[in-house]
């Protein structure tokens, strides 16, 4: 029997729970609006036209529904109501561009002001995916042109845009106003040029961790002349030399600019310039932290304290790129504000930290090196009794590096930093009973991510795997929605997951577990799995069939280095139309090889991709 | 592009090495990926790699003794990884701090040879310094193409043109550094 699926948009937030799972839109289930008894609680009208009415009286109500689990929910309701949804929902996610085309999309959403777009997966930011893969942006751009010439803002993340794009952006919406890329690359700064010469609205440029090519054009000088609009600059992955003198006329002519990031070209002289012209900002990215040249002595360096003094209002700080650390006292006057700080591109120890952390009471999100040490995380634990998200990145992300941060530092975290709702933790060694700890100390932890980097190690103290430690997270945490684990796991682990983690919406798992028990056992257990990622685990076929009841409910499943072949997969994709199976091969690996190099599967409304390079095969 | 400077005035050692082996064989050591060739593929250029090919083998991985890197292992984005040069801290060690005068310029600036890697940049530095252009270098000429010249004060009080010897006896031996300018400067570094 043949069901027609509803046509739901992918969603996925992380801070919400989910719809219930498989909704369908069967024409059976369309309910008549105006019959007694159906209790939504809204007016039944004797007037001629009672539906259109209602329908006028729904779209102002729905005009007040932001979330878009809520308005996935009413828009299947009924035929009116899905009919009423449509026309009110302003803000469009996408969390996959390839489960749903750009025209679908936009001949149901007719009033869309913004969109928020997904791309590539996750994984393909660790080179485990061919460039060139998809996710082109251009197929939307155009659609987005013909549909929506009041469109506002756009929110890519891991897609490809062209200059071509970003032209198309600025000359289709008169009214454009804020722009952020996520993870994204494919264009350079020729793109941005002619995109911040033409966008005379714009508000909001933000690029965050994108690959930006350098044209040796000069963007910031294409900003139009006269007052600008800006609130927010984000360059600070843009890794070309950028015009000093531009950007400090632009940031005079921009008053309601606040945040601003910069990128490692500009030197903390330049830096003391800007902030002297902006001392209202309230996001600040400090570019390189250090001078172009060395200061002589006698050198009149500028009032560096006094600059960040001034700016009452910094409330998340960021940046230094090229930290010379003799510089950091001059960030104290806003210590006792941040609420957000980023080092993780400061190399400084735990003595350099303390004095600046010690001041941060309020501090709600901290990233960091681990050259703090454990020291420099227990100097965090002891002030940051705000903490809501933690970051340590390796300095030297090799598995046979020194580890500088171990298990010391997590369990004086958990201790200390009782609030604790994520943490992203990189380290050589961690035992079970500091993860047991932290899952105790912590109970709010929606995400807990754990990268030991050494593959396959055991908990160094016992000897054991690290299952206990994670299944002690899956138990205490009772709000935990995503989870990634590390270190020697066996099928118990995931037994673990199965069995606790009824909330987990995403999981990555890289070198763990024995046999496909263990993907059995959380395709069989966590009903919210919406994406998992899996890498070098011994999963094979079996394990594959085990999640085809619930495949259709996720955003997508990885596979890369395991134990699946090509015929079991194509089983997947025999049983399951809906679903887009595709194979991704590695050089050296022939077309018809039995064994699959990575599969990337997503359920869609229309079927395989015509724009799938030589190297994808989709089954 | 600094470092190169100290390069071009070594003694070719290499070719007057006394080895066994043919002659015209060069016994430069493989990158050692041999013992990896089991299952995983080692990391070679980021670019040029992707995905992580065959099973994964827990048995055979502990026995490898060197780990070839693994792609994409462990999960940091590649601009995390190249970001992070040698801690540079202006109090790390002791400095080989410097005087330099400038003819016709009314106080003197000190700087710190340890910092830079060669004589393009101290002399990038200097120019930036004292805002000014050194000429073109060359062995034979000195500095063309200005009116100023650099020049030190070594150990035995003598005053050399900087850039004739390799970078490492330079900063070692200098004790002091003066821009000379004018007919003074055009002077040295002619047929002395």
């Amino acid at each position: 029997m043949r069901h027609n699926r509803a046509e739901r948009m992918s969603e996925d937030d992380e801070r919400q729970q989910s719809s219930p799972s498989d909704l369908e839109f069967t024409s059976n289930k369309a309910r008549n609006c105006n019959a007694t008894g159906s209790g939504s609680g809204h007016p039944e009208f004797q007037s001629p036209f009672p539906d259109q009415v209602l329908e006028n009286v729904l779209e102002n109500v729905l005009h007040f529904l932001t979330s878009r689990r809520d308005r996935n929910a009413a828009s299947l309701v009924c035929k009116s109501w899905y009919r009423v949804e449509a026309l009110t929902r302003s803000e469009l996610f996408i969390g996959n561009c390839y489960a749903v085309s750009p025209d679908r999309a936009t001949a149901r959403f007719i009033r869309v002001r913004a969109l928020h777009l997904k791309g590539k997966p996750r994984f393909a930011d660790f080179n485990l995916m061919p460039p060139d893969w998809g996710a082109h942006f251009n197929p939307w751009a155009l659609a987005l042109a013909k549909a929506y010439p009041w469109l506002e803002k756009v929110y890519l993340k891991r897609m490809s845009v062209t200059d071509d794009d970003l032209a198309t952006l600025a000359e289709s919406f008169s009214g454009f106003k804020e722009l952020v890329l996520v993870c994204c690359d494919g264009f350079g700064t020729s793109g941005l040029a002619i995109f911040v010469s033409k966008c005379r609205q714009l508000r909001v440029l933000d690029l965050i961790e994108s690959e930006v090519t350098d044209d040796e054009t000069d963007w910031i000088s294409c900003f139009p002349e006269g007052e600008s609009h800006l609130e927010s600059l984000i360059f600070d992955c843009v890794e070309c030399p950028i015009n000093f003198e531009a950007l400090e006329r632009l940031v005079a002519r921009s008053p309601s600019l606040k945040k601003l990031r910069l990128n490692r070209h500009v030197s903390i002289g330049q830096l003391y310039r800007l902030m002297i012209r902006a001392p209202q900002l309230t996001h600040l990215g400090t570019g390189s932290f250090s001078p172009l040249e060395v200061a002589g002595q006698g050198d009149q360096e500028p009032d560096y304290v006094t600059a960040f003094a001034a700016c009452r209002s910094l409330v998340c700080l960021s940046g230094f790129r090229e930290i010379i650390p003799d510089y950091l006292p001059a960030i104290y006057p806003v210590c006792s504000n941040l609420t957000s700080l980023n080092f993780s591109y400061a190399n400084i120890d735990a003595e350099q930290l303390k004095p600046i952390i010690s001041n941060c009471h309020k501090l709600q999100v901290f990233w960091v090196l681990d050259s703090i040490c454990d020291e420099g995380l227990q100097a965090v634990a002891a002030t940051c009794k705000e903490l809501r998200e933690l970051r340590v990145f390796p300095i030297d992300a090799r598995e046979d590096s020194d580890g500088p941060v171990s298990e010391v530092g997590l369990q004086a975290i958990s201790e200390g930093c009782r609030k604790l709702q994520s943490i992203l933790y990189f380290c050589q060694r961690m035992t079970n009973a500091a993860v047991i700890a932290m899952s105790k100390n912590c109970p709010d932890l929606v995400v807990f991510r754990l990268c030991i980097m050494g593959r396959h190690r055991p908990d160094p103290v016992t000897g054991d795997p690290m299952d206990d430690g994670f299944g002690a997270i899956v138990m205490n945490c009772k709000k935990l929605t995503r989870l990634a684990v590390s270190g020697l796991l066996t099928d118990k682990a995931f037994d673990y997951i199965g069995r606790y983690g009824k909330l987990v919406r995403t999981l990555s798992v890289a070198f763990a577990g024995d046999s496909d028990m263990g993907l059995k056992y959380v395709l069989e257990g966590c009903p919210q799995l919406q994406k998992l990622e899996i890498r070098d685990s011994p999963f094979g076929d079996a394990a594959l069939r085990s999640g085809l009841h619930h495949y259709y409910n996720m955003r997508f499943l990885w596979m890369s280095s395991c134990s699946l072949t090509r015929q079991g997969c194509q089983e997947i994709a025999h049983a399951m139309d809906r679903l887009v199976v595709e194979v991704i091969r590695s050089i050296g690996e022939e077309e018809m090889d039995d064994s699959v190099g990575t599969l990337y599967m997503y359920r869609s409304l229309e079927g395989p991709r015509t724009d799938a390079p030589k190297f994808v095969t989709i089954l | 592009m600094e470092g190169s400077v100290a390069y071009e005035n070594d003694l070719n050692l290499k070719a007057t090495e006394l080895r066994l082996g043919l002659p015209g064989t060069d016994e430069r050591e493989e990158q050692s990926v041999s013992n990896v060739r089991n299952k995983k593929r080692p990391l070679q250029d980021a670019d040029e790699e992707f995905g992580a090919n065959g099973k994964s083998d827990a048995q055979n991985e502990t026995a490898t003794p060197a780990k070839a890197q693994i792609v994409g292992w462990p999960p940091i984005r590649s601009y995390r990884k190249n970001n992070f040069q040698p801690k540079k801290s202006e109090s790390d060690g002791p400095g080989i701090y410097v005087k330099v005068s400038m003819d016709g310029a009314p106080y003197l600036r000190k700087i710190d040879l340890k910092v830079y890697t060669g004589y393009a940049e101290l002399l990038q530095a200097l120019e930036n310094m004292f805002k000014f252009t050194i000429g073109e270098y060359s062995e034979r000429e000195g500095y063309k193409g200005s009116d100023y010249a650099p020049t030190y004060e070594d150990k035995d009080g003598d005053w050399m043109l900087v850039g004739d010897v390799p970078w490492d006896m330079f900063v070692t031996s200098c004790k002091r550094l003066r821009i000379m300018k004018g007919s003074e400067a055009r002077g040295l570094g002619c047929g002395v």
